[in-house]
């Protein structure tokens, strides 16, 4: 069952002269982990601001094409409806905590909603928990570094256990193990509790292994849209420029000059590591 | 040149961020400062520009003592981009925000105008010269960020997170720019937890841990030296993670360039073929 999906989808910001994204036709399907790609200034963002409805809503400006989220028209229904169905988390965390504790930043959205204290409790705890910022609950959001800042972001909207959660860029700011840990607690959940995960990111090394669903976008259009192998093997996603994953480059290169590793194009080291020894195992 | 010598620091709150820190930078290098968050990274790149003075100990730049000048003065010599860009933009156009710093060093209006320009090319900004900063994505003005200071072409330039929602291209233009810099005999200093960038641009390599610096030394020892990085929250580059994994096979395990990695492995299939 489609989650997310679009038809023709063509959006422009009030007062710009041209669209940010165009003829956009995607779907997504419930328990997905799609990874949205592309050049900065592709539309990525654009795109995700509609899956909450802050596009047409909040930023007005002249949204065309069909949009459903969750079975919901996005123009016909109001952000703080969709809230319940979408968590967005965005690339600046600043730009969403506001709370004078971390905890009462993460009990925000349930508080809204009007959630029974026990429950309220509970749930603020299990997202504090997961994103381990438990022991820092009662300090401001606005004095901890800014990885945790992205931590509380993300327990804010873990907390509220939304059917689709929407990234963007969502560990920029995290040193490699912490952002791995952030990534490894998403696919977790998405694993486990088969939440819908949308995630925008530059960093396939970090990312492409949990996906199975990559979208890359270039110049508000998409122009590569599938299977993660797949996707990273074929020649435009190579020219839109895009970071592919250093060992999934490295098996490129190796098959280009000759060395026979397989079919299967790997999306991460230990992927590699396993077609290499395989090849050149000593006799 | 930068000399810190046994500096430390500790925020008004009480937090000691920088305990017992000592670093010599020398003219036209290029360092990458890693860590874990709140490893005290950008605390002591805001030593570097006086921005913080040191609670003890001092830090030099070009023999002067960061204590005994202005932050204005030093600005001069030492740009500093910031990792949120939101914390240093504030002009109404792209155009006035690179202008802003040449304007009050009181550089004439043509050197001006073609600084902005330089600028404004260098970082593929020139479409956006009339566009509010606001209305850019976070990568577009984490670049209008970076030209605003490029601008006045400081003789050191430290940039925080540089990279943050960079994608592969500007990242890759971003890279070949320091080298070029640095050619120039400019001294780079970038804070990172990009692995793979560094590992692209190979500089020397500073680790920090709790306020002090754990290890010092090439990209190529530094990022393969799996110990030290875990302490440090750093994941090894992916080709570094492939060859650690290799040595059984006879391979080194000081790996971490692309390049280097495909004429190794390839020399060993061609060997293993005749």
């Amino acid at each position: 069952m489609a989650v997310i999906e679009t038809k023709n989808l063509a959006y422009t910001y009030p007062g710009a002269t041209r669209p940010s994204i165009t003829d956009v036709s995607i779907k997504v399907e419930k328990g997905d982990f799609v990874l949205i790609t592309g050049p900065s200034g592709c539309g990525k963002t654009t795109l995700c601001r509609c899956f909450n409805g802050l596009i047409p809503h909040f930023y007005q400006g002249q949204l065309t094409g069909e949009i459903l989220v969750a079975g919901q028209d996005v123009t016909k229904h109001q952000t703080h409806e969709l809230a319940k169905h979408v968590g967005l988390v965005f690339q600046n965390p600043e730009n969403q905590l506001f709370a004078l504790s971390i905890e009462k930043d993460v009990a925000f959205g349930l508080e809204n909603l009007g959630y029974p204290r026990a429950e309220m409790r509970q749930r603020v705890d299990w997202a504090l928990n997961l994103t381990d910022i438990y022991d820092i609950r009662e300090r401001s959001p606005h004095e901890v570094s800014g990885g945790q800042q992205q931590r509380v972001a993300i327990a804010a909207v873990l907390a509220m256990q939304p059917d689709i959660i929407v990234l963007d860029e969502p560990t920029s700011f995290l040193d490699p193990l912490s952002a791995q840990k952030i990534f490894e607690v998403i696919h977790d959940l998405n694993k486990r509790l088969g939440l819908t995960v949308v995630l925008v990111e530059h960093r396939l090394d970090l990312t492409a292994r949990y996906a199975n669903h990559i979208i890359i976008m270039d110049e508000g259009r998409v122009c590569s849209d599938g299977a993660p192998r797949e996707v990273l093997s074929n020649e435009t996603t190579r020219l839109v420029g895009v970071g592919i994953p250093k060992a999934t480059l490295l098996y490129q290169l190796l098959s280009k000059d000759g060395m026979e590793l397989g079919n299967m194009t790997p999306l991460a080291s230990d992927e590699m590591v396993k077609l290499l020894s395989e090849a050149l195992e000593p006799r | 040149m930068i000399v810190v010598r046994d500096v430390r620091f500790k925020y008004p709150s009480g937090v000691e961020a920088i305990k017992g820190l000592s670093l010599t930078v020398k003219d036209g290098e290029f360092i990458a400062i890693m860590g874990q968050n709140g490893a005290g990274k950008t605390t002591l790149v805001k030593h570097i520009n006086g921005l913080l003075k040191p609670t003890s100990g001092t830090i030099a730049v070009n023999g002067v003592e960061t204590t005994k000048t202005t932050i204005a003065t030093l600005s001069k010599s030492v740009g500093f981009v910031f990792q949120n860009p939101d914390h240093q933009l504030f002009s109404e156009t792209v155009e006035e925000e690179i202008a802003f710093a040449l304007k009050n060093f009181g550089f004439d209006k043509a050197t001006i105008e073609k600084q902005v320009t330089w600028a404004l090319n260098l970082l593929s900004l020139e479409q956006y010269r009339k566009t509010s900063p606001f209305m850019l994505s976070g990568g577009e003005r984490k670049r209008v960020a970076l030209a605003s200071v490029l601008a006045w072409d400081p003789e050191i330039l430290i940039l925080d997170e540089p990279t943050i929602g960079q994608d592969h291209e500007q990242k890759e233009k971003l890279r070949q720019f320091i080298l070029q810099l640095q050619s120039q005999g400019k001294t780079i200093v970038i804070v990172t937890h990009d692995v793979e960038f560094v590992a692209e641009c190979n500089p020397r390599v500073i680790l920090m841990k709790e306020g002090k610096i754990v290890a010092d030394g090439e990209g190529k020892e530094i990022l393969t030296n799996t110990g030290a990085l875990e302490e440090s929250s750093i994941v090894l580059p992916q080709i570094a993670q492939i060859f650690t994994q290799l040595e059984h096979l006879g391979f080194p395990k000081d790996v971490i360039d692309i390049y280097e990695a495909k004429a190794l492995l390839l020399k060993a299939w061609e060997d293993r073929q005749t």
